[in-house]
C-alpha cells in the first residue's frame, strides 16, 4: 500500500469536511477498498473512516419503510431487517461471516461493483439513497460499472426501502469470491413488479423491463417463458460467457419469482 | 503516525502506528502475537480471524487505527493463564481438528464466535459459518466434528469419511 493517514471522525459534518481535502477518500467497512489499496490501484492521501459515526449506524422500520444507516454492516442488516425478509436474507449471504461484520451497505452502494448484491436490492425495491446533501432514487443512482450519481466527497448516510408485498433475491454464486455470477432481486407491490439483475451486465445492475411487463400481468415463473436477454453486453470471463450469464438471468428470475410466491 | 490505545486479550496497549498498518501486522509485528496468521492477505482464507468488540473479523482487512478503543481478542488469549485450553481448543485437540495447523487459529476464533451466537449449531450451520475459513489440508471433517463436540453435542454418529 502507498502511505496515507486514516482519520476517524465521530460526526458526519467532520467527515464531510475531511473529505473536502484533496485526494481524501471515504473508508467504510473496507472489504473492497483495503484489497484495492493493497494492489496499489488507489492512492488516497487520507482515508476518512465512516464506521465511527453513530448517526450512520442501525436499522429502523417505520410503517412500510425500512431505513438502514449507511455504515451499517451486513451482519446487522441480516439480523435486524426482519420486516423485509428478502433484504435480510440477501445481507446474510454476502461474503462470509467475518466479511459481513465489517462490510457496509453504504460502502457497497458507493462502490457499485457490477457483481455485488446490494445494488440489486436497492434497484429491485426502488430504494432511496440519502446522502449528506440530497436523496437519490435508485433508478437515477446507478450509472454503470463502478459508477454512481454520487459526487466527489458525497457520503451515503442512509438507504430507505419501501417494503414490498412480495420479494426474493436469488443468486448464482461464484463459489470462490461468493459474489453473484448472476443475482436477481424481484419485488411485487400491487401491480408494480420490478426485476433487478446484478452480476451479468457490463454496465452493472439493470432492470429487466420486458420481464417486469410480463410479470406485472401474471406474477408466475412461466410468465417469462420465451423472454430472453441478449448476451452481447454481458460480462464474459473465465467463470462464464456472456451467453451463459444471459441464460442465467432467465433462470434466476424464474427462481426469484417462485421464491417470492413462497 | 497515529497513537492508538486498545485492549488486546484483556491488556491495555498504547502504540504509534502508520495509517496503512493492518490490524494483523500490528498484532504480529508490533505486539509479537504471531498466533494470528496471514494466509492469503486477500480476506479469503480466514487464517487471520480475530475478534474486535466480540465480532469475528479478518485482521488482514482492517487497519490498526480502526481498532483504536476496541477490545481485541486473539488466539493467544483463548486458553486460561494456567494453560487450560478453551472448550473449542480442547475439542480441536481431542478430535484432531487440524493437520498442518496453519488455519487453526482462525478456525478456533471463528468457531468461538459461532458458538457464542449459536451455542448448539447443526452440522450444516457449522459448515456454513466456516465459509470464509479455508483449510488447505482439506481437513474440514474433523474441524466440523470438533466444533460440534465443543458445543456439547454428541459426535459419535459423525462418521469419519
Amino acid at each position: 500500500m502507498y502511505a496515507f493517514d486514516v482519520v476517524r471522525p465521530s460526526s458526519l459534518d467532520e467527515a464531510v469536511a475531511a473529505l473536502g481535502e484533496e485526494d481524501a477518500q471515504a473508508l467504510s467497512g473496507g472489504q473492497t477498498l483495503i484489497p484495492t489499496l493493497k494492489q496499489r490501484l488507489a492512492m488516497p492521501s487520507k482515508l476518512v473512516s465512516l464506521t465511527g459515526i453513530a448517526d450512520l449506524q442501525g436499522v429502523s422500520a417505520d410503517g412500510g419503510t425500512i431505513t438502514i444507516g449507511g455504515a451499517t454492516p451486513h451482519a446487522t442488516v441480516a439480523a435486524e431487517a426482519g420486516s423485509f425478509p428478502a433484504l435480510a436474507q440477501l445481507a446474510g449471504n454476502i461474503g462470509d461471516p467475518a466479511v459481513r461484520n465489517r462490510g457496509t451497505i453504504g460502502g457497497s452502494l458507493a462502490n457499485n461493483d457490477p457483481s455485488a448484491c446490494y445494488p440489486a436490492a436497492a434497484l429491485g425495491a426502488g430504494a432511496t439513497i440519502t446522502t449528506n446533501s440530497r436523496a437519490i432514487a435508485a433508478d437515477d443512482y446507478f450509472q454503470g460499472l463502478f459508477t454512481t450519481a454520487l459526487d466527489e466527497g458525497e457520503v451515503v448516510t442512509s438507504v430507505s426501502f419501501p417494503v414490498p408485498e412480495k420479494a426474493a433475491y436469488v443468486k448464482f454464486e461464484q463459489p470462490a469470491s461468493r459474489f453473484a455470477l448472476v443475482g436477481v432481486f424481484v419485488t411485487k407491490s400491487g401491480g408494480d413488479v420490478r426485476v433487478a439483475v446484478t452480476g451479468a451486465s457490463n454496465d452493472g445492475v439493470f432492470r429487466w423491463s420486458e420481464a417486469e411487463a410480463a410479470l406485472s400481468g401474471n406474477f408466475a415463473p412461466e410468465a417469462i417463458d420465451g423472454l430472453s436477454v441478449s448476451g452481447d453486453d454481458m460480462i464474459s470471463d473465465l467463470h462464464g460467457s456472456g451467453a451463459y450469464r444471459a441464460h442465467l438471468v432467465g433462470v434466476m428470475t424464474k427462481r426469484a419469482v417462485a421464491a417470492a410466491n413462497g | 503516525m497515529a497513537e492508538i490505545t486498545l485492549t488486546v486479550n484483556g491488556r491495555s496497549v498504547t502504540k504509534s502506528v502508520k495509517g496503512n498498518t493492518l490490524l494483523v501486522e500490528f498484532l504480529r509485528e508490533d505486539l509479537r502475537l504471531t498466533g494470528t496468521h496471514v494466509g492469503c492477505d486477500t480476506s479469503q482464507c480466514g487464517a487471520c480471524v480475530v475478534h474486535v468488540n466480540g465480532k469475528d473479523v479478518k485482521a488482514c482487512t482492517m487497519f490498526a487505527v480502526e481498532a483504536d478503543g476496541a477490545e481485541v481478542a486473539t488466539i493467544e488469549g483463548e486458553a486460561a493463564p494456567d494453560g487450560t485450553l478453551s472448550a473449542v481448543q480442547a475439542a480441536f485437540q481431542e478430535h484432531h481438528g487440524l493437520q498442518c495447523g496453519f488455519c487453526t487459529p482462525g478456525m478456533v476464533m471463528t468457531a468461538t464466535a459461532l458458538l457464542r451466537d449459536n451455542p448448539k449449531p447443526t452440522e450444516a450451520e457449522v459448515r456454513d459459518y466456516l465459509e470464509g475459513n479455508i483449510c488447505r489440508c482439506t481437513g474440514y471433517h474433523n474441524i466440523v466434528k470438533a466444533i460440534m463436540a465443543a458445543s456439547g453435542q454428541d459426535v459419535t454418529s459423525i462418521a469419519a469419511e
